[in-house]
């Protein structure tokens, strides 16, 4: 029998194993950021140890970075002291590091592959559950707490139990005005929030092939929301021409050589996996959340369903709370639902690409009134990029606010950025929990374009609706 | 890490599916630097809501959480460990954990354990009707009991074993400097190394 791409990865990665149920795995790179890291190195230094290879790491600011102005101080106190002891923490054991201001700044999904520190057949680990995102390059990249952070500082290994494999096949090609952002909501929408649990999903067909290297980040971004531990696509043409153009990489016959070696990541045609499922993507349209969990999304054309539609019990009383905190009446028609902010950002959907489907939905348009439209760039490069294909322009004609500072801003609301009580917006962020985006916030997961054309309508919209 | 071998104690039945990890510990208390002091941030916007079961009087001092399917799904903070712990949360069974979650736990010794619907219904119900009768988990003996229920469980053996020493995982992994040292004269030439943004990029 064959093996899976990432089965592939993970024994090319075994140090030793247990026996005992787990893989020692070593590990090609650790990212860090400025959360999540401080109680790591305090009991590195408590225990006298050091970091094995700090050129195998890389740390950047993106929790709490102020977003209005690159010469703003970070407001919160203990945000701030976060931030100093990142910057201490680096310095003191000799990790590059990536500070706010810095054009190599940005959420660390971002930057990585921006870097070129993400290639196919790569371990990569942050204290970060979105590190599934660098899936999309062929690598095997987890989430980890910080407790493991400090593991792999010492050590570059980390002790995981072996995963299952789930193969989620993408069936023709997505519709034109329906993105990987909509194929994942209706995926998760599909299998919930426990779907992936335990597993490493392969996204595979014809669908994902036809992807853009955005889109497949965007696409296993989003796969830890299905409770997976890792989302992976294989590498193909389109993984080495993205490749090909960022800095550090190989040239001449060293070059040949990796490509060559990374042809042969790709699960093998017999392969088997634990779990598969098919998405059609002709019958996919615009999805959007409705409630406190991105299970709980339906598409754009659909209405809010009644808790007793469920089939168990604990659905139906999980629907039940989702409606409340989101005030929200059975049967509305999504597209009646008005909103007072749309945040387009977060590692999810904040790349060029992004900014740009945003800024074909606003060319000649204006932001509705009263709605405030915030545009936050993943990393500092995707806001000179931007203002180079003046992106910039369209969104100021349009009353966008597009802000100066990269970063998770309002995705995890930690800097000034955040919604007040009972304020709803359109997000093309991740998360839809309760609180996510601030104490009583209510939040609609949506593509940037959705997120532009609702902005524009000041209800939940899809670009055709204009 | 804090051994844990049996641990009997009351315990707080939260009839709810779906606890992410930012209802356990909402996002404005992770700007702490501490691995300590989150107790009061545990479940804190639920605690400010009327009839919150943590909150009944006689749930204070309990020690084993009773959850409902996947309990600490979402963001890997692993203060959702580290504030269940200040509370004084030395198990948490349920029918299915996040991933990261679950790894979280077990580095810190919170035994999370796995246990099937049916038996967390039962032991709700028998929490329910009796909020001071305890909750045993066995690590020696991989088993939960409560009144007549006893419910075995399954644990990798790496981490069971490290959890009932107390070991630092760290150190444990350390016997195996040799090897680590040897995989890393294999690795290959052109895979990439982080370096220092230049000044010049500055
Ligand atoms: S953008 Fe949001 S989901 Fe992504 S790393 Fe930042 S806080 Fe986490």
């Amino acid at each position: 029998m064959g093996t899976t791409l990432a089965q592939k990865t993970w024994d090319a990665h075994v140090v030793r194993r247990t026996g005992g149920g787990e893989d020692l795995l070593y590990i090609d790179l650790q990212l860090l950021h400025e959360v999540n890291t401080p109680q790591a190195f305090d009991r590195l230094r408590a225990a006298g140890r050091t970091v094995r290879r700090p050129g195998l790491t890389l740390g950047t600011e993106d929790h709490n970075t102020p977003t209005l102005a690159l010469d703003r101080v970070i407001k919160d106190r203990e945000g701030r002291r976060q931030a100093e002891l990142m910057r201490s923490n680096c310095a003191e054991f000799g990790i590059p590091l990536h500070r706010f201001g810095d054009p190599g700044q940005g959420i660390v999904h971002v930057i990585a592959p921006e870097l070129g520190l993400v290639r196919p057949g790569m371990t990569i680990v942050c204290c970060d559950s979105h590190t599934t995102t660098l899936g999309a390059f062929g690598a095997l990249a987890f989430g980890i707490g910080a407790s493991q952070v400090e593991h792999v500082l010492a050590t570059q290994t980390l002790p995981m139990r072996p995963l299952k494999s789930m193969a989620v096949h993408v069936d023709g090609t997505l519709p034109a005005g329906v993105g990987a952002k909509d194929l994942v909501l209706a995926l998760i929408a599909r299998i919930g929030t426990a779907g992936g649990q335990g597993h490493i999903v392969e996204y595979r067909g014809e669908g994902v092939r036809a992807l853009s290297m955005e889109a497949r980040m965007t696409l296993c971004n989003m796969t830890v929301e299905a409770g997976s531990r890792a989302g992976t696509v294989a590498p193909d043409e389109t993984t080495y021409a993205y490749l090909a153009q960022c800095p550090g990489m190989p040239q001449g016959a060293a070059w040949d050589e990796e490509v060559a070696y990374w042809r042969s990541l790709v699960s093998d045609a017999d392969a088997r996996f634990d779990k598969e499922v098919t998405l059609r993507a002709g019958e996919l349209s615009p999805y959007v959340s409705w409630g406190t969990n991105p299970a709980q999304s339906v598409p754009l054309d659909g209405r809010v369903p009644a808790a007793d539609g469920f089939a168990t019990a604990a659905e139906r009383a999980a629907a039940e709370r989702a409606l409340d905190y989101m005030d929200l009446k059975p049967g509305t028609p999504l597209r009646d639902v008005a909103v007072d902010t749309v945040f387009l950002g977060s590692c999810t959907n904040s790349r060029i690409e992004d900014l740009r489907a945003a800024a074909d939905v606003l060319r000649g348009r204006k932001v509705a009134d009263g709605l405030h439209l915030m545009i936050v760039p993943g990393s500092a490069r995707v806001r000179l990029q931007a203002v180079e294909e003046g992106l910039d322009r369209v969104f100021a004609e349009a009353g966008a606010d597009f802000r100066v500072g990269a970063g998770c801003s309002m995705c995890a609301a930690l800097n000034e950025d955040r919604l007040l009580p009972g304020q709803r917006a359109a997000s093309t962020s991740n998360r839809n929990f309760e609180g996510r985006q601030g104490r009583g916030s209510r939040t609609h997961i949506v593509s940037p374009a959705v997120a532009a054309a609702t902005a524009v309508t000041g209800r939940l919209s899809s670009p055709a609706d204009l | 890490m804090e051994k844990f071998t049996v641990h009997s104690g009351t315990a707080v039945p939260l009839r709810r599916t779906d606890v992410d990890t930012d209802q356990i510990i909402p996002v404005r208390f992770c700007a702490s630097t501490s691995r300590t002091g989150h107790a009061d941030a545990l479940f804190a916007d639920w605690r400010a809501e009327d009839g919150f079961v943590l909150e009944e009087p006689e749930r204070r001092g309990a020690s084993v959480l009773l959850a409902g399917q996947d309990f600490g799904t979402g963001s890997s903070r692993e203060y959702a460990v580290w504030a269940l712990q200040d509370y004084g949360f030395r198990a948490v069974i349920a029918p299915r954990f996040g991933d990261i979650f679950r790894g979280n736990s077990l580095m810190n010794g919170l035994l999370t354990v796995v246990a099937p619907d049916a038996v967390v219904e039962r032991l709700w119900e028998l929490t329910e009707a009796d909020p001071a009768v305890p909750v045993t988990v066995d690590l020696e003996r991989l088993q939960v009991r409560c009144a007549g229920l006893v419910q075995g469980f399954t644990l990798d053996e790496d981490a069971r074993r490290r959890l009932l020493c107390g070991l630092d995982a760290i150190a444990d992994t350390l016997r195996f400097e040799a090897d680590i040292a040897a995989y890393e004269a294999t690795r290959r030439p052109a895979l990439p190394v982080t370096r220092r943004p230049s000044a010049a990029a500055r």
